[in-house]
């Protein structure tokens, strides 16, 4: 008797704090909210470390906090969010950190896949973001099988930057533009309308012609699937951005609170909001001049 | 039908009332944040008096070994505040930072190179390929602008497309040995857009963006924000710097 008594006690209690939260989005959201919002998961070896745990279950707690992360966001109404999973500089760790790294991811995206999950939830729909070249089999499988398995979905997108760097993003769409470009030329030629501009090889006057746009290159760009992030949040105090989005956050809001990720909650969800709605005019002003 | 009709009448009340209700909360909510942050902006003012005047023992010997290239992003409008931006150089000189660039989004500070360099005898202009015959003694430098970043880009993308189709009729895959890191870094040195990487990025602006600087540039930069260039204090920029040099990177190991 007890225990049930206690149970509803806990349940009565997350169903007022819940109440609570939804009031307070619906304040915030009187004014304009961010439409993306991107996250550098940073600090889970030093959460483990600090709390004198193994490594791994640093990450563990980061997956948790991470998931309470996007129940705000997709609660408040925010359309897309990125979060910055693993660098392809993260693959200089140690074989052991990286291997145990790929099995949580694997076992979470499975986990992404199933019905309850988080993203069926809330409609959202997910994106692997990187050179998925550079992953193991059965983690480029399994990102593979969660895209499909979420196409669908469109209420919300999910973006997860797996084997991703920006100047890894921006070489690539480059190489995609070109392609594009020279697949394009050779239907000319073939059609014999052409020209002769595959001629263009040789030529001084290269450097004026300009046959790859700015606008092919965004297009093929792996974050054209979500338009440019209104708030970039790393936590654990670092300033810099660890070659995630250069080139997407131009006119981003960048926030680095303190705190370490799988510590992050709540409040510092509202601040950050909060802190974009401060700065909001100031920065779409700035986007519309460009 | 009238009772209908007042019912509908009462409701839209409700909702303007319930709206004007919600919107006097956010404004609430903010007047918390704004406080916060004034309380916080004069604690840092007080300490940044400290510092200039020497009391805080800490910030007196600034190692700038590790800072090796400095960016400062300015807020264009305030760009033209052309005697606050020298007097920032003045400071930046007097610390010892030797190579600096300054940035803004339209290219003010760009126009306003020849007064810059007129005033600051010490400065001249940065040159791409520079780096190994910098004069110790004199300040360097650089003047970029939004242009310098996603355009540049493009232009280097053409460079490399160029490339691609002198290879395009050989056989084999070309696309690796062309689309690399390295050769995109190769293409913009070859229309000037390939600056050194900054160590540390100065935000002097409403907000802590980096307005657009050169995305390729800022892969392991730190990036603070010093509030608006109005506002500018020397302690703010001692505290920024001495921060900076503590500051240790895992660059992703």
């Amino acid at each position: 008797m007890e225990k049930t008594s206690g149970n509803t006690a806990t349940r009565l209690f997350w169903s007022i704090v819940s109440f609570l939260r939804r009031c307070l989005f619906l304040v915030i959201s009187i004014r304009p909210i961010p439409r993306h919002i991107a996250f550098i998961m940073d600090g889970n070896r030093r959460f483990a470390k600090k709390r004198k745990m193994m490594d791994g279950d640093g990450h563990r707690i980061g997956f948790l906090a991470l998931m309470s992360m996007l129940k705000y966001c997709y609660e408040l109404g925010v359309t897309y969010v990125t979060v910055y999973a693993f660098s392809i500089d993260n693959f200089k760790r140690n074989p052991e950190e990286v291997q145990s790294l790929m099995d949580l991811m694997q076992e979470k995206i499975e986990g992404l896949i199933k019905e309850e999950s988080i993203v069926n939830r809330y409609g959202v729909r997910v994106h692997f973001i990187g050179n998925l070249k550079l992953l193991s089999e059965p983690v480029r499988s399994a990102a593979e099988r969660a895209m499909a398995a979420t196409a669908n979905n469109s209420r919300g997108v999910l973006s997860i930057c797996i084997a991703y760097t920006s100047t890894d993003e921006i070489v690539h769409a480059v190489q995609e533009s070109c392609e594009e470009k020279l697949d394009e030329i050779s239907a000319m030629n073939a059609s014999g309308a052409g020209y002769g501009l595959i001629k263009l090889g040789g030529n001084e006057e290269d450097e004026r012609v300009k046959i790859v746009k700015l606008t092919d290159i965004e297009k093929h760009m792996y974050m054209a699937v979500a338009p440019d992030p209104d708030v970039l949040i790393r936590t654990s105090g670092e300033t810099r951005l660890s070659n995630f989005l250069l080139w997407q956050s131009a006119f981003c809001y960048l926030y680095s609170p303190s705190v370490l990720w799988p510590e992050i909650g709540f409040r510092h969800f509202v601040w950050a909001v909060l802190k974009f709605q401060s700065n909001y005019f100031y920065l779409e002003r700035k986007r519309k001049q460009s | 039908m009238d009772f209908q009709m007042e019912m509908q009448r009462v409701s839209f009340c409700a909702a303007q009332i319930g709206n004007l209700g919600l919107v006097l909360l956010w404004h609430i909510l903010h007047l918390f944040v704004s406080i916060w942050y004034f309380l916080l902006d004069l604690a840092f003012v007080f300490e940044s008096y400290l510092i200039s005047g020497g009391v805080l023992k800490n910030y007196k010997a600034l190692d700038l070994g590790k800072l090796k290239y400095l960016a400062i992003v300015i807020e264009s409008e305030e760009a033209y505040q052309t005697s606050k931006v020298i007097e920032l150089l003045q400071w930046l000189e007097a610390i010892g930072v030797k190579r600096v660039c300054l940035y803004d989004t339209e290219g003010v500070l760009k126009k306003s190179k020849g007064a810059i360099l007129n005033k600051l005898k010490n400065a001249t202009e940065f040159e791409d390929g520079d780096e190994g015959l910098v004069d110790q003694k004199r300040m360097a430098l650089e003047f970029s602008s939004f242009s310098d970043g996603k355009e540049a880009v493009t232009k280097a993308a053409n460079l490399l497309f160029a490339k691609y189709l002198k290879l395009a009729n050989l056989v084999g895959d070309h696309e690796e040995k062309i689309f690399t890191e390295p050769n995109m870094d190769e293409a913009l040195k070859a229309i000037g857009c390939r600056g050194p990487d900054p160590d540390l990025l100065l935000v002097y602006g409403p907000a802590r963006c980096h307005l657009g600087f050169p995305a390729w540039r800022i892969r392991y930069t730190e990036i603070i924000h010093m509030g608006e260039l109005k506002w500018m204090k020397y302690g703010s920029l001692i505290k920024a710097i001495y921060r900076f040099t503590t500051v240790r990177q895992n660059y992703g190991k």
